[in-house]
């Protein structure tokens, strides 16, 4: 759902804010397009689906359901399917979060982003903590179990015990699942402007690692799994939806400037393709209405490419790349072919920031805050 | 193409003369507008730098190699051969410009109406005044706003001795008055003195590379004629040839049946390398030996660096660009070097830090060619004292040019270090902050005169190796640009030289080993290392960036280690971008160099070398 009713200091995502939506118009481009990329993908049974955007909460219930049925008619779609909802706490009360549950929304994730109401006003959130603290006690009620919140860490002037006790804070009113993010200034944003101009000060790369890893402290004593760099789980409460991505399975985006990774299986394809659907909403929705759909961008990715999205990709989740995941992408090549010889990979194992076993290829507890400067070399010895 | 006949010109008609003046006061643009009064070029607005015809020349806005052209005018009723010879005006290029001057009669003196006489000008000047041309002084871009042809006249005076109502007024760009600049060349400059009767005795003042039809020579005849078929010989190499073709240069090649004493022009004879055509070098026939033109001298290299490729399989292409880049520019030198940690390549001698920028550019435009400079050097000497060292390089003095050559202290008895006398043109308010500067860079002060009321010359005794860096940038930078700057040799000079090593978690980096005054150490080591901390990335480990003196460390940054490194932020599915981007981030790798185990990219060297200012 790419429409907000204001844009936040620090986003810089596909999104739009209009007067009025004719919601009637865009659900019917969704429904459309949905019903054509689940043809084209020869998809049989879908495990999960996920409404983000924007701010999907804005929406109508109607919409949300519309948009099931119309998945559920065109492939098969089990009760048990994860289904999950982005919502702004702004619009989260507990009636509109019922009406979503009885749409079929099983699972919902709310951008809370901070406790503190000076901190959410400096990211230009609609919210205050208090709305925010309601919301998140609303969607635990309606969905219990199956709540995840969102939080924003490393903000300018944010100092390392601020950040602690919006931890504490959190820990006190959330579910069994967190995501937690840096703030990255984009260029182009508000945000990044103000610090630019040196109207708030640049968050130094040292706090921002302190950050992260008092937070990953913080959060496995409470009990969770870090499962992913940026996620949290309790009680087996993880993310289907985020996990395929992660593990390279296949995803249908529908809606504008979302992405997708499938094979066209429904037109006697065999290459997985990656796939973005137009950005702008209005030039989306006429292409979809003429052409069934509004693919701005496909690819066919060849073997090495998807090979090194599964790498970059699973190496990001505690339980790193398995053999049997790997063996899907490289019939040929096994881990231990590729990564078990002198090399990067070995060198890379002997510092301690990656293990290769039984189990697969995945970084240590240390390997995952600097993974971004594993991978490259990872990268240099896939491709030889 | 019809052959040109030069008879008709006899040596009363021909005019010999060159421009010269400061950087950027209008050589070029002057030479621009005679070309087109005289009709040789077609009066168009492409007309800017006609004869620069190196890329790297018009985009610098300098002259590196000299060109000539014959124009043709008719002054009341006589057809004159009036030869232009185009100089480089760069201080780096003095030597090209005494033999451009040797052909010639007589010199076009340039000065900036608004700048007037700066550093080069009076360099220029001398070098005229002693070869006994006449001098037409010209005060130019009297159409800019802050002109004051007055003042300038009266330095013209009061320097040069030279009449203030001799000065013609002109705006090249425009071409005002440009016409009676030519009417004062064929009036106040003299014929040649020569005779076509004299046996052949050509100079060399120029000579450039054509893959089809090799070494084009750029001659004067001072005596005789030269024709096709004719067999002749250089004074310098000994060497035989036979005329292949001659002729004059309009600025493009026109072959002409001979060419006569008095006259300039080119000369093909099979030739195959520069390098058998010197700059300076005499021709004659073979079998009539005359007296060689005076004042040859092979190119001295002032400063050195290390050129290596990227990566040891360029080295064959490395090779061969170099090769036919110093096929036209035989005053580079070029020796075969090797480092333990670069592998094999070149360490190459310029005369002047212009020159070698000028070719690393070159490089990289022509040949698509991107190369590891190693740090800048001046050919430092030492006296040896260790009779191991003296039997194993057959003498007692030697030249150091790569620092790891560099004898230890025990071995020699001194160490000599190259020097300089400069010349410095400024407006006095910033005299202070000038010989602050200089005594900054060790020099000594010689001389010190008003040339005007507000210019002072300033004459300093400078170490070569604390101008070849950044001295000019320096110069400029304080002087708000007014000050100008112009050196020539003066010998060696007892110095307390030190290698200086430069360390990265302990392992030398051999690229930045520097040969340097003890007293320039700390400074200079501690910018080394701050200046490669920026450019090397952060790793997974902590680095220690060092400056040494044998095993003393006088100087260290450290280089903290990456303790997060992994975007941490909402996707939505989006990965391309963070694929290309990680994708990048492996190519980079491929192309670090290793220094034990840290990574550093390879430009990193070159962006701790160069200059702050650049580019």
């Amino acid at each position: 759902w790419p429409y907000c009713r204001k844009r936040c200091s620090y986003c810089s995502f596909n999104t739009y804010v209009v007067r009025a939506v004719d919601e009637a118009a865009v659900r019917a481009c969704l429904l459309r397009e949905a019903q054509t990329l689940l043809r084209l993908s020869g998809v049989h049974s879908v495990t999960s689906v996920f409404f983000g955007g924007g701010t999907p909460s804005l929406a109508s219930p109607g919409t949300v359901a519309a948009v099931l049925e119309a998945v559920a008619g065109a492939a098969h779609l089990p009760a048990a399917a994860e289904v999950t909802l982005e919502a702004n706490p702004s619009s989260a009360s507990t009636s509109r979060l019922a009406g979503f549950r009885a749409a079929g929304v099983n699972r919902l994730s709310i951008g809370v982003q901070s406790l503190d109401d000076a901190e959410l006003r400096m990211l230009g959130r609609e919210h205050t903590a208090a709305e925010a603290r309601q919301a998140v006690e609303a969607a635990r009620g309606l969905f219990p179990g199956r709540t995840s919140i969102d939080l924003l860490f490393g903000l300018p002037g944010q100092s390392r015990d601020a950040w602690a006790q919006r931890l504490e804070a959190a820990l006190r009113l959330c579910d069994e699942h967190i995501s937690l993010y840096q703030l990255t200034l984009e260029r182009g944003t508000a945000l990044a402007a103000q610090v630019r101009g040196g109207a708030l000060p640049a968050p130094p790369q040292d706090l921002l690692a302190d950050m992260y890893e008092d937070a990953r402290n913080v959060l496995v004593a409470a009990g969770f799994r870090h499962y992913e760099v940026s996620n949290f789980a309790r009680k087996g409460a993880l993310s289907t939806h985020n996990l395929s991505y992660w593990r390279a399975d296949e995803y249908i985006g529908v809606g504008p400037g979302a992405h997708g990774r499938f094979v066209l299986r429904g037109e006697g394809g065999c290459s997985r393709e990656a796939r973005v659907q137009t950005l702008e909403p209005v030039t989306w929705m006429r292409e979809v209405q003429s052409q069934g759909h509004g693919t701005r961008s496909r690819k066919v990715l060849n073997p090495l490419e998807q090979l090194e999205e599964l790498l970059s990709l699973g190496l990001r989740t505690d339980e790193g790349i398995t053999h049997e995941r790997w063996g899907h992408f490289s019939p040929q090549l096994s881990l231990q072919d590729v990564f078990g010889e002198p090399g990067e990979a070995r060198a890379l194992q002997q510092e301690g920031w990656l293990v290769l076993d039984s189990g697969g290829l995945r970084c240590t507890w240390a390997g995952l805050a600097v993974l971004d400067s594993l991978l490259p070399d990872l990268l240099c010895q896939l491709q030889r | 193409q019809e052959k040109l006949d030069m008879s008709t010109y006899p040596v009363e008609s021909i005019r010999n003369f060159s421009i010269i003046a400061h950087v950027d006061h209008g050589k070029s643009t002057l030479a621009d507008r005679l070309l087109e009064i005289t009709g040789t070029i077609s009066k168009t607005d492409h007309n800017k730098q006609v004869l620069d015809k190196l890329q790297v020349e018009r985009e610098r806005g300098i002259t590196v190699k000299a060109q000539s052209a014959s124009l043709f005018y008719n002054l009341e009723g006589i057809n004159y051969l009036l030869n232009l010879i185009d100089t480089p005006g760069h201080v780096d290029f003095s030597y090209e410009v005494s033999r451009s001057l040797s052909a010639c009669q007589g010199v076009i003196l340039v000065v900036d109406a608004n700048e007037g006489i700066q550093a080069q000008t009076v360099a220029n000047f001398y070098l005229a005044f002693e070869a006994q041309l006449s001098i037409i002084p010209v005060i130019n871009k009297i159409d800019l706003k802050n002109a004051d042809p007055e003042r300038v006249e009266k330095q013209i005076e009061k320097l040069f001795d030279i009449p203030r109502d001799e000065c013609i007024r002109i705006s090249a760009k425009q071409g005002t008055n440009v016409e009676k600049v030519l009417q004062n060349v064929i009036e106040k400059i003299p014929p040649p003195q020569c005779n076509t009767a004299d046996p052949l005795k050509a100079l060399v003042f120029d000579s450039t590379f054509d893959h089809y039809r090799g070494v084009i020579a750029n001659i004067a005849l001072f005596g005789g004629e030269i024709a096709k078929g004719q067999k002749i010989v250089s004074a310098h190499t000994k060497k035989r040839y036979e005329v292949n073709e001659v002729g004059i240069l309009t600025p493009n090649e026109q072959p002409t049946h001979k060419l006569y004493a008095g006259q300039v022009g080119y000369l093909i004879a099979g030739m195959k390398e520069v390098t058998e055509a010197q700059i300076g070098d005499t021709l004659f026939l073979y079998k009539q030996p005359v007296e060689p033109l005076p004042g040859f001298k092979s190119a001295k290299p002032m400063v050195f660096a290390g050129m290596y490729p990227i990566d040891q399989t360029e080295y064959n292409n490395l090779k061969s660009a170099l090769e036919r880049l110093t096929l036209n520019d035989s005053s580079v030198t070029v020796h075969r070097d090797s480092s333990l940690a670069l592998g094999a390549g070149w360490r190459l001698g310029f005369l002047g830090l212009l020159h070698m920028e000028v070719f690393n550019q070159r490089l990289e435009q022509e040949y698509n060619m991107s190369v590891i400079l190693t740090a800048p050097t001046v050919p430092y000497k030492a006296v040896l004292s260790s009779a191991k060292l003296i039997k194993e390089y057959g003498k007692d003095q030697i030249t150091i040019i790569n620092p790891a050559q560099f004898p230890d202290k025990l071995s020699v008895s001194e160490y000599l270090e190259p020097t300089v006398l400069g010349t410095i043109v400024t407006p006095h308010e910033y005299i202070g902050k000038i010989i602050t500067l200089c005594q900054d860079r060790r020099a000594i002060q010689k001389d010190m005169l008003y040339i005007d009321e507000n210019r002072v010359m300033l004459k300093y005794l400078f170490p070569l190796n604390e101008i070849v860096v950044d001295f000019y940038d320096a110069l400029k930078s304080l002087s708000s640009g007014y000050a100008s700057f112009d050196y020539e040799d003066a010998g060696y000079q007892s110095a307390d030289l030190i290698k200086m090593d430069i360390l990265v978690n302990g392992n030398p980096v051999e690229e930045l080993a520097t040969i340097i005054h003890r007293d320039k150490a700390y400074a200079a080591g501690k910018l080394l290392c701050e200046r490669l901390k920026e450019t090397i990335p952060r790793q997974l480990f902590e680095i220690a960036i060092q400056a040494a003196i044998g095993k003393k460390i006088i100087a260290r940054e450290t280089l903290k280690a990456y303790r997060k490194n992994v975007v941490a932020k909402c996707y939505g599915g989006d990965i391309t971008r963070r694929m290309k981007l990680l994708k990048r981030q492996a190519e980079g790798k491929r192309l670090m160099r290793k220094i034990g185990n840290v990574e550093v990219p390879r430009d990193a060297f070159i962006r701790v070398l160069k200059r702050e200012t650049d580019k």
